[in-house]
């Protein structure tokens, strides 16, 4: 777990720097390649909550990745332009959307707990491309970029990449803290057998949903990063495709490391844009990657790493 | 009114009949393999491409629907052999994450062979046109085709499960797995001819659709995830379940698309009528799911195990 | 006085099958109750029944006084009752400290906190180290549960059970699989607790149940055919001819 901290650490610092770096090489646009894999970072880490910590495989994560987006993109619409205000209202309806359809799918486990997720999840989605005031199917153009009380704390790409790296680090921190009190414990032991914690005294019930609405007010945080990142709000955002991304991220990264998802998120992200130079196609050989990747490797790069550091 | 009813009831079967085809493949690899199979929607997909494929080279819908179906046992044969085996002491998160890149390849892979765009084919003459049905009242012959072919197929698997020995081992692995082994039944051919029967009749489902919706790229992704609505309301590993769930959501989403505007503008003003029912269409089925995994968490028709 | 834990016609059938046939029994407060029976006769469905993990189909359970037939397992635990299970269920990727210490946290105020870090808790440690000292793990307290052999898995077990400081404790089979050292020193540690809590101890060793118990009820098919002192239960013709005689002949 000390490996893990001073891992992220490292790993923090070095992308901090990166920017002036990135310019001073003629290459400003990775800049923003980066701040979107700084997003997703921060949606993978609040996934690996529920699916690294609390062993709740859910298929619909890129749901709360929307309702941020859509919660900024819907109030910017509609002339708030203030994260003072954004942010709130999309950790409110993230939260809700996670309380209720939490509760119904965590009445069941295993793979029927992996469906219905993904169900909800489609839900959400149908819900966004019926909003027709804005932009249907298509989405539409964010109204205006979000400010934080008046300031234009998203202008510009370094900006936005220290802001978005400012979120990730501080959803680090927290859900770091999170995963080490006395309600991680209690996650993380209904992970390792429910029954044996419900002998003690524990309903796992009550754990796995406050988990599971804080992982999901999480991601929609990221989601508002992601409105303004692409300047515009679409349903694609909350593909399945995209939460099944997710869930790649968290696994191949290594789940329940902190660490691992977001290593998981900064790979994934940089090859997909790799692969995209190379060849449209590119889906193809990042498919077979991930085939490959989960039947011959184990831990991910989390694990990775520290066997080739002698631990473990 | 009643016409309408009448029409959109038959085509809310029809699409009923068409999910069920590609549910019980899906339902029986989970409850006899425990593999969750997300690349099982593209093997629908792979259904249309190959008939859409083998009509050209034939020119003949029929000899090319003909053609497909073997071929998609058979794609899903090697697909068992080369992936799907490897999955099966690995854990739910392992299968999803294999079977979602699979998936991936797929659907990249026949944008790569046959391009991007939508690949029609042209109905058949003699299924062409319609034929009255009540009344004045007229349906295609072709979706009247699917309706029957459908269900003879749904008959044949209920008379393969229900009166074979292998359907008997089939239905002895979904409830007690060991037992099967204990048969001294050679699991491992077992598992191969399930997988290969369920992608058959997903892609013999898709391969009917050709002539209908056209073949296209990630069209596997919307069936695969109604697939899942219907196995979750059916209970996971139940054949039953998976019918009378897939007739459910096949009616429930298709006259819900066209009755639930009209039922709701005796509510509402118009204008909300109409937006309400836009939004709520779609969300009808993921809406009857919740409510049916509120009252009973294991479906319909659970299975015990 | 009320009887520690007090079953009633306590039934259960899977399908044609009578696990549990009208079970009748008390455990006295202090009492170490043991049930024997030979495989299969319905020990630790009864468990099962008693720690709340299986519904019985009719009759009463109750913890000093109090009806908790319909009461949750978690429920059962936080009145204070413990159990350990048969197969042995540990967090096996937790060290044994955190497992135990999970037990003390279960009754020591909410875990719905969310800032302070739990392994900082200095009472939680201290209690749980000490339940591990009482087990004879002192020594492991670090070490991951996992990697623990199959006997010390079942002393953290006991450890666990004794941190929710329960009153009565359900032991299903606790020296199953055990060596003979382990055994020994499982023995001396259950002869210990005896007198301060109510037991239900499990066990096909019969030299440690004739030792142990205050009471012994001879469970065949379902049934209680006879409750008893160690020596009444030797001296009975019926549980001989049903189950001691097999198992010595
Ligand atoms: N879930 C179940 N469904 C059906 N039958 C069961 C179930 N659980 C147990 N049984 C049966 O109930 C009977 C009693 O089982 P139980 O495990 O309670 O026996 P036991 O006395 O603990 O045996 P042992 O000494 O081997 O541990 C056995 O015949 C067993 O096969
Ligand atoms: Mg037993």
């Amino acid at each position: 777990m000390i490996g893990s901290d001073r891992a992220m650490l490292i790993l923090l610092a070095v992308v901090a720097v990166l920017p002036p770096v990135l310019s001073a090489l003629g290459e400003p646009f990775l800049t923003v390649i980066l701040s979107r894999a700084l997003i997703f970072a921060t949606a993978a880490l609040s996934l690996d909550l529920i699916l690294g910590f609390g062993a709740m495989v859910s298929f619909g994560h890129a749901a709360y990745l929307g309702i941020g987006a859509y919660a900024a993109g819907i109030l910017a619409a509609n002339g708030l332009t203030g994260l003072e205000v954004q942010v709130p209202v999309a950790l409110a309806a993230a939260g809700v959307f996670a309380l209720v359809t939490g509760a119904i799918s965590l009445r069941t486990s295993g793979v029927h707990f992996i469906m219905i997720t993904l169900a909800f999840g489609q839900m959400a989605f149908f819900l966004m491309t019926s909003l027709s005031a804005y932009g249907g199917d298509d989405g539409q153009a964010l109204a205006a970029p979000s400010t934080l009380f008046g300031i234009a704390v998203f202008d510009g790409a370094a900006r936005f990449f220290y802001a978005t790296l400012a979120v990730l680090a501080l959803a680090w921190l927290g859900l770091r803290t999170i995963t080490r009190s006395r309600f991680g414990r209690v996650l993380a032991g209904t992970r390792e057998d429910p029954a044996r914690m419900q002998a003690m005294g524990f309903s796992p019930f009550g754990y796995r949903l406050t988990a599971y609405v804080i992982s999901g007010m999480v991601a929609a945080l990221a989601g508002v990063l992601l409105a303004n990142h692409a300047a515009y709000i679409s349903p694609s955002y909350m593909s399945w495709a995209r939460s099944g991304e997710l869930i790649a991220m968290v696994a191949l990264g290594g789940m329940g490391t902190l660490t691992g998802p977001v290593l998981g998120a900064l790979a994934f992200v940089l090859a997909e844009e790799a692969l995209a130079k190379l060849t449209t196609h590119w889906r193809l050989p990042f498919g077979a990657a991930v085939v490959l990747a989960v039947l011959f490797t184990r831990g991910g790069l989390m694990g990775a790493l520290s066997r080739t550091r002698g631990r473990k | 009114m009643t016409n309408l009813l009448i029409l959109q009831g038959l085509n809310g079967l029809q699409a009923g009949i068409l999910l069920f085809l590609v549910a019980a493949g899906l339902t029986l690899v989970f409850g006899v393999m425990d593999v969750i199979n997300l690349a099982h929607g593209a093997q629908y997909m792979v259904g249309t491409y190959l008939a859409a494929a083998f009509t050209g080279l034939t020119g003949s819908f029929l000899a090319g629907l003909a053609l497909a179906v073997p071929a998609t046992l058979i794609f899903g044969l090697a697909v068992e052999f080369l992936v799907i085996r490897r999955l099966y002491d690995r854990s739910h998160l392992d299968q999803v994450l294999v079977t979602f890149g699979l998936m991936l390849m797929l659907n990249e892979g026949v944008r790569m062979i046959w391009g991007a765009g939508p690949i029609s084919v042209e109905m058949p003459g003699a299924l062409s046109g319609s034929i009255p049905v009540w009344g004045k009242l007229r349906y295609p012959v072709y979706r009247l085709a699917i309706l029957g072919a459908g269900l003879a197929v749904a008959v044949g698997l209920w008379w393969a499960i229900n009166r074979t020995r292998t359907g008997m081992l089939l239905r002895a692995g979904a409830t007690n797995r060991a037992m099967v082994s204990a048969l001294g039944t050679d699991i491992n051919r077992l598992f191969l001819l399930v997988f290969g029967a369920g992608a058959m009749l997903a892609g013999f489902a898709g391969a009917m659709m050709v002539p209908v919706v056209s073949a296209e790229p990630d069209m596997g992704d919307t069936v695969l995830i109604l697939t899942f609505v219907v196995i979750v309301i059916g209970g996971i590993g139940s054949i039953r379940g998976a019918f009378v769930a897939a007739l459910l959501v096949g009616l429930v989403d298709t006259l819900g698309r066209s009755f639930g505007p009209i039922l709701l503008r005796s509510l509402l003003p118009p204008d909300a009528a109409g937006q309400a029912g836009r939004t709520l269409a779609p969300m009808l089925i993921y809406i009857l799911m919740a409510l049916i995994l509120a009252l009973r968490p294991a479906g319909l028709f659970p299975v015990k195990r | 006085m009320t009887p520690a834990l007090s079953v009633q016609s306590l039934t259960k059938s899977f399908g044609a099958l009578k696990v549990s046939d009208a079970i009748t029994f008390d455990v006295a407060e202090g009492e170490l109750h043991a049930i024997i029976g030979p495989n299969g006769a319905g020990k630790t469905t009864l468990i099962h029944q008693l720690s709340g993990s299986l519904a019985p189909d009719a009759g009463r359970i109750a913890m000093a006084g109090q009806d908790i037939t319909r009461l949750s397992m978690p429920a059962r635990a936080r009145l204070g009752l413990a159990r350990s299970f048969q197969i042995t269920r540990i967090l096996a990727g937790f060290t044994l400290l955190e497992n135990v210490a999970l037990a003390v946290q279960a009754r020591s105020g909410s875990s719905f906190r969310f800032l302070r870090p739990v392994a900082r808790e200095a009472a939680l440690n201290d209690q749980a180290a000490e339940a591990l000292v009482t087990v004879g793990l002192g020594q492991s307290a670090r070490r991951i549960a996992g990697t623990l052999s199959h006997g010390e898995k079942r002393q953290l077990e006991i450890a666990i059970a004794l941190a929710m400081r329960p009153k009565v404790l359900l032991l299903d089979e606790p020296l199953a699989g055990t060596g003979h050292a382990e055994s020994a020193r499982l023995s001396t540690l259950i002869a210990g607790l005896k007198g301060r809590l109510s037991i239900v101890l499990i066990e096909h060793d019969m030299e440690a149940v004739f030792a142990l118990a205050d009471r012994i009820s001879v469970l065949v098919q379902g049934r209680v055919i006879a409750t008893g002192t160690p020596p009444e239960i030797r001296a009975n013709a019926g549980v001989r001819t049903a189950y001691l005689g097999e198992e010595e002949g």
